[in-house]
This record gives C-alpha cells, sequence and structure tokens, in this order.
C-alpha cells in the first residue's frame, strides 16, 4: 500500500499522534516561557542589587569627599575591566564624566530606575563609526542630540540604570549591562527552538512507525475480511496474540463469524433437508396424481386417489409449518406471548389428550407431578413441545421387553423445574445418535419407518430454548428420558 | 387446498351468504366456486376497501378476509366494521400463524382465524359454525339431536332415555359437537375448543377420543349419530 502524505493523514494513528504532538508542543513551549521569564526575573532582580551596592558605595564617597571624589572613583571604576555603567551629567544633561558616551534620549531625565532596558554606547566602541562619518562631533556629545547610538551603530547593547540627582543638581546614572541575561535568554530560546524541531521530528518518526504498524493490522484484518466477504466464511481474521485492542477486536469478530458460519450451515443443512424431506412426499404426490390421470379407473378408485393427495398435501402443510415455527423462534425475535403457565395443569391436559392413543397402543401412561405448578412461559407451546414428546414416547416404547411404560413426571430440582418423559423402550443408545436427534429432520434410521415429519424434537428443542430452558436426552436403562428444564425464574 | 366434500354427506344450515375479501384473484375463484359447490353464494372483493362497502352495504352471514390486502388490510376493515356496528362473525385467513398474531386478530373483532395454507374443507367446516344463524344454540340449556339429550346444568347425558356416564373431558367434547350439530367439526376445531390447544397433534390423537366417545353413545344403540366425514371431521347428525 503506498504510504503517500494523504494516504497516512487519514489514518487514525497520525491524526492521534498528529494531536498529541500539537498538545505536547504546546506545554513544552509553555513550560519554556515560563522558565524564561521567571530566570530573567530574576536576574533583573539581581542587577537592580548589585547597582543599589554600587550607588551606596559613591554615596559614601561623595559624602566623604564631595563631589571631586565621587568623579575620581567613579573614574576609576569606569576603566576597570568588566565594569558597571557610570555616568555623571550637569543639570542639562551634558555628560561630564563615566564610561558612557552616548545613550538614548531621555534616560536621564527621570530620577529613579529605568523602566524598561535602553541601549547605550560605550566609549571606544563608537570610534569606527564616528570615524567612518567624518568625527567632527564632540568627544562628549549632549546626551539625546540625535547621535543615536541606535541610528549610528548597531553595536548598542541594552542596560539597566538608576538615575540620581545630586544635591548640586548633577545627574549620576550607574546601570548595569544586560548583556547576561540576554544571553541566557538566547540560548534557551536556542534550546527551545532545537528541542521543538527534535520533538516534531521524533513524532514523524513515531507517527510513521506506529501509524504503519496500526495501518498494517488494519490492513490484514480488512483483507481477512475481504477475503470472507468475498464466501470464504471459513477464513477468520489475524490475532497476533499480543492481546491488545487490535487481537480483541479479531477475537470478537472470529466468534461472530463462526456463529455466522455455524448459523449458514444450519440453513444449508435446513435447505438440504427441506431438499429432500418436502420434495420426496411431493414427488410422490404428484407420481400419484399422474398415475391416476394415466389409467381408466373407476370413480372409486378417482376418489381414493384423491383423497390420498389431500393427506399427503395435509402433512405437507404441517411439516412446513413446524419447520416456520422452529426458525422463528430460532431466530429469537419471536413475540409469542407470555404469562403464567401451570405445568401441572399442562401435564395432566397433554397426559389426558394421550391417554387413550396410550391405551390403544397398549402402553401404560403414568403421570407424577404436583398439584401445580406455576411458571411463566407460552401455554400453547409448552403444550405442543409436551405433546410431540410424549407422542414420541408412545411411538417408541411399543417395543419395550416388558409392558411399554411411559412416566410423565414433574418436579422441582433445585432452582429448576424439570418434566421427564422417560420411556421403556430400546432408547438411542449411542452417545452421538442421542445429541443428533434434536436436530432439524434427523431420523435415526430405526426410526424412518415411523410416520413423522422428524421436527417434533427439534419444535421441542426449540421452544425450551424460547424458555431459556434446556431439552436433554438421557439414557434411562432400558429406554429414553427426554427432560425439559425450565429456570426457576427469568423466563422472559 | 383441497376440494370440497360432496354435498351428499353434509347437511348444511340452509344456505349462506359469504362476503370473501382476498387480493390472489385465483383463491378467490377458487373459494367462491368452492362456497357454491357447498350450497352457499360467496361475493368477491380483491380489496380492503371494496371489501369494506361491500359488507357495510350487504347483509351477509359470515365474511372471510384476507389479513393482508392492498388498499386497506384486513384487520383495519374488521375494526372499522365493528365500530360502525355491523357484527358480521369474521373468520381471518392469514399467512401469519404465531399465537399472538391469532391473538391480535381475534382482538381485532375477528371471530375465528386461520393459518393459509389451510384445507378448504377446514375453512368450510369453521365458516359454517360461525354463521350466526346456527349459533343460536349458545343459549339452550337442553341439546338434543335425535333421541340423544345432554343437559348442560345437570352434566346428564342420555340417549333413548338411557343414561350415559362419560368423562368430564368426554362431556364437552359431546357438547361442542351437539351444539354444531348437522355440522361439520374438524379436528382442530375439536382440539381448539374442547382442550383449548391451537397446535396439530403428530398423531390423531382426537380420532381416538372421538372413537371413545362413539363407542360410549352409539353402543348398543341401532342408528349410528357420530359420524366421520371423510378427510373433514366429524359431524353428529340424529336421524
Amino acid at each position: 500500500m503506498a504510504l503517500s502524505l494523504p494516504a497516512i493523514m487519514k489514518t487514525t494513528a497520525a491524526r492521534l499522534s498528529a494531536l498529541y504532538l500539537l498538545l505536547f508542543a504546546l506545554c513544552a513551549v509553555l513550560l519554556v516561557l515560563y522558565m524564561t521569564s521567571l530566570s530573567a526575573r530574576m536576574l533583573t532582580a539581581q542587577t537592580q542589587e548589585t547597582i543599589n551596592d554600587e550607588v551606596l558605595g559613591l554615596a559614601r564617597a561623595y559624602q566623604r569627599g564631595g563631589l571631586p571624589v565621587l568623579v575620581r572613583v567613579v573614574e576609576a571604576r569606569s576603566r576597570q575591566p568588566g565594569a558597571n555603567l557610570y555616568l555623571i551629567a550637569d543639570a542639562n544633561g551634558q555628560i561630564l564624566t563615566g564610561n558612557v558616551q552616548s545613550l538614548e534620549p531621555g534616560v536621564i531625565e527621570t530620577e529613579g530606575w529605568t523602566t524598561e532596558p535602553f541601549s547605550y554606547r560605550r566609549f571606544g566602541e563608537g570610534e569606527l563609526d564616528r570615524l567612518r562619518s567624518g568625527a567632527t562631533d564632540q568627544p562628549t556629545p549632549q546626551a539625546g542630540d540625535g547621535n543615536n547610538p541606535q541610528s549610528t551603530g548597531e553595536k548598542g547593547h541594552n542596560a539597566i540604570a538608576l538615575v540620581l540627582r545630586l544635591p548640586n543638581q548633577m545627574i549620576m546614572l550607574v546601570g548595569r549591562d544586560l548583556g547576561e541575561p540576554e544571553r541566557f535568554r538566547a540560548v534557551i530560546s536556542r534550546a527551545l527552538t532545537l528541542a521543538l524541531g527534535m520533538m516534531g521530528l521524533g513524532g514523524i518518526l513515531i507517527w510513521f512507525f506506529v501509524g504503519r504498524a496500526a495501518l498494517k493490522r488494519i490492513d490484514s484484518v480488512s483483507d481477512a475480511s475481504r477475503r470472507i466477504m468475498g464466501g470464504d466464511l471459513s477464513g477468520r481474521l489475524p490475532v497476533t496474540g499480543a492481546g491488545d485492542e487490535f487481537d480483541r477486536l479479531s477475537e470478537n469478530l472470529n466468534t461472530m463469524l463462526a456463529r455466522i458460519a455455524m448459523l449458514n450451515e444450519g440453513l444449508k443443512q435446513v435447505s438440504d433437508n427441506i431438499a429432500h424431506d418436502l420434495k420426496t412426499p411431493l414427488t410422490r404426490l404428484r407420481n400419484r396424481a399422474e398415475a391416476t390421470l394415466a389409467g381408466r379407473h373407476k370413480t372409486e378408485d378417482y376418489r381414493q386417489a384423491l383423497e390420498g393427495t389431500i393427506a399427503e398435501s395435509d402433512q405437507l402443510i404441517k411439516t412446513f409449518n413446524a419447520i416456520l415455527m422452529i426458525s422463528r423462534l430460532e431466530a429469537g425475535y419471536s413475540s409469542e406471548q407470555t404469562g403464567p403457565v401451570d405445568l401441572a395443569a399442562t401435564v395432566s391436559d397433554v397426559v389426558e389428550l394421550y391417554e387413550p392413543v396410550a391405551e390403544e397402543a397398549g402402553v401404560a401412561l403414568e403421570t407424577t407431578a404436583p398439584e401445580a405448578l406455576t411458571i411463566n412461559g407460552n401455554r400453547e407451546l409448552i403444550g405442543q413441545a409436551l405433546s410431540n414428546i410424549v407422542d414420541n414416547a408412545i411411538k417408541y416404547s411399543t417395543d419395550a421387553a416388558e409392558t411399554p411404560k411411559v412416566r410423565v413426571a414433574l418436579e422441582r430440582v433445585g432452582n429448576e423445574i424439570k418434566l421427564a418423559v422417560t420411556d421403556n423402550g430400546h432408547g438411542i443408545p449411542d452417545n452421538a445418535d442421542r445429541a443428533r436427534a434434536t436436530e432439524r429432520f434427523v431420523r435415526l434410521e430405526k426410526s424412518r419407518s415411523q410416520p413423522g415429519s422428524g421436527l417434533g424434537l427439534s419444535l421441542a428443542k426449540a421452544i425450551m430454548t424460547f424458555h431459556n430452558g434446556r431439552l436433554d436426552l438421557l439414557p434411562a436403562n432400558p429406554g429414553l428420558s427426554v427432560v425439559m428444564s425450565f429456570p426457576l425464574r427469568e423466563t422472559h | 387446498m383441497t376440494a370440497p366434500q360432496p354435498s351428499s354427506e353434509i347437511a348444511y344450515n340452509g344456505s349462506m351468504k359469504i362476503l370473501v375479501m382476498e387480493d390472489d384473484r385465483e383463491a378467490a375463484d377458487y373459494l367462491q366456486k368452492a362456497f357454491a359447490e357447498a350450497g352457499h353464494t360467496a361475493h368477491v372483493a380483491g380489496d380492503g376497501e371494496t371489501g369494506f362497502a361491500l359488507a357495510d352495504a350487504g347483509d351477509y352471514d359470515v365474511m372471510v378476509v384476507d389479513r393482508l390486502m392492498p388498499r386497506r388490510d384486513g384487520l383495519s376493515v374488521i375494526a372499522a366494521l365493528r365500530s360502525r356496528g355491523n357484527t358480521t362473525p369474521v373468520l381471518i385467513l392469514s399467512a401469519l400463524g404465531e399465537v399472538d398474531d391469532r391473538v391480535t386478530g381475534l382482538r381485532a373483532g375477528g371471530d375465528d382465524y386461520l393459518t393459509k395454507p389451510y384445507a378448504f374443507s377446514e375453512l368450510l367446516a369453521r365458516v359454517e359454525v360461525l354463521n350466526r344463524r346456527a349459533s343460536a344454540r349458545e343459549s339452550e340449556t337442553v341439546y338434543r339431536v335425535g333421541d340423544l339429550e345432554l343437559d348442560r346444568l345437570s352434566h346428564s347425558v342420555k340417549r333413548a332415555g338411557r343414561e350415559i356416564t362419560l368423562q368430564p373431558r368426554e362431556f364437552r367434547l359431546l357438547e361442542y359437537l351437539m351444539r354444531h350439530a348437522g355440522q361439520v367439526v374438524t379436528r382442530t376445531m375439536l382440539l381448539e375448543n374442547v382442550w383449548d390447544y391451537h397446535f396439530d397433534p403428530q398423531t390423531n390423537v382426537i380420532d381416538v377420543h372421538v372413537s371413545r366417545l362413539r363407542g360410549k353413545i352409539e353402543k348398543g344403540f341401532d342408528k349410528p349419530i357420530l359420524h366421520t366425514i371423510r378427510g373433514a371431521g366429524y359431524m353428529l347428525k340424529g336421524g
């Protein structure tokens, strides 16, 4: 996959890292700005303290010997390397002595601390400029006469200073160059720029690798899903084993796929079975009609053929209804109404309904049930499930070794209500067969000869699932026990 | 769908005027023809609006209403007719067969509910039972069919003056058959009305119950009274 910039920007990973990078950079800038301003303020305070000390010393010199001593001390100090700024001017602002050649106009006009850093020029620094410009100026130019250091040369320094008015109206300025804090500020700002640059670069790199890794995983997931959409339902999404979000997502999707595959398989099986179990009787139906039409028959023959046709189509309709009902129940969106159902009454209803059939078949039908046992459910459905099971039990108990017997027992076991229908016929000895017996249309070989659609148990199972219950087939030695288990609470 | 039974076997409570609301032309034509063969007159409406207009204007004994129809669905037609005071018995035909579909249908004012595909014999039997002129027996306390007599209050059954002992369910079975004497009663109708279940039992359990009842009310008497109508159900008929 080509990794063009717009393509990268389309990935969630890239967008997220860009956002994080931006936020992080913003925080870093704010932090650095705060640190710089804090240290600058500290440095300024320190400078002011130094100046104050200096002024105190000068004040003592002035007290000792008046102006001459002050001037001498100032001149001496001015010549020291790295000296502070000193300037003494007369009341008009004419510079008399000190190491300042020129400074911004107006600086010495107001007493006290200068409010902002100002630019100045020391003696010796402006020589070249002056030579170049004709050097007509006086060696002691008047402060603020237009010989502005900012206009004459770019080499001005910034400083802060304390301006004092001496008792004789002369002006004294003591200042300190701001070179140091400014260098500090420059260092900080360079460091900041560098840091931001590196952060940006790092971000892009991380973004590239992380984003690409995420892209790759997502791409493999979309590739896999495209394959699956293409019809290969056995395909699964890759799981790396890292246990991360991608793995969890893939695992969930795989579970979903497995369920879909299972439903699909069920659907396929059903359509196969429908093809078999509905087409066979349809074919028979058609053949019978054709055969009747083909020969010469008496009215009675036609009548019989038609009656057979009706019986056959009734059976087809029954099968069809059962299939529909099972799929609706299994789809789970069925809106069948539920309410309180007295299982004991349902048992006695169904047993009473089947009692004559059982008697005719020579099967003893026994019941053990409490007076009343009410659950929440659908009476019709439970009645239908139980009657299907009893119907089966009667049919399959007739091959019993002893007297055929079917027992219907309703009882509460723990937090379940069990409704068991047990016969003493041959049962289903094979475990696998027993498990398969509730599948749709499965009619175990031995029962193929018996009438029925093969849907009775499947329908009962679907009905039990609808009631949040279970349908279990257990060996009864001899015979089979079909157990409907209802949860005591929470049935819809 | 099955052909109607030859009329020779079924004694009708006279001819009925039936309104069939069914949008499937072929099914409607078939019903019209089949009802005619059974001795009834059927009018067909192909959609809900026409059906409503016909039902509102005409005096029908029974209406057969398809639930899904163009222009107006069956349930709303029934509800509208009921709100206008029309009490004609209605049988709802529907492809929807869930228990609560039936409940919704009956709640909307239907009197019976039959799921497609259905056997015509079943439809005919139900329509004839619905006929209001035939259901006047509801209020009678003693049913008499031929020499058979059932007292609903004392729960006693006599034939030719001889007391017959019946189980409670057999009594209800006979009571239903006698209420609809002279009409075909299908197995599902019996399961619905005597046992109050609406499913198809796999085995014909009803037949065994009926044959037991038959044994009790016919054994020792000359004439059969409980007849089996092939392909349809049963009919209690005296004389």
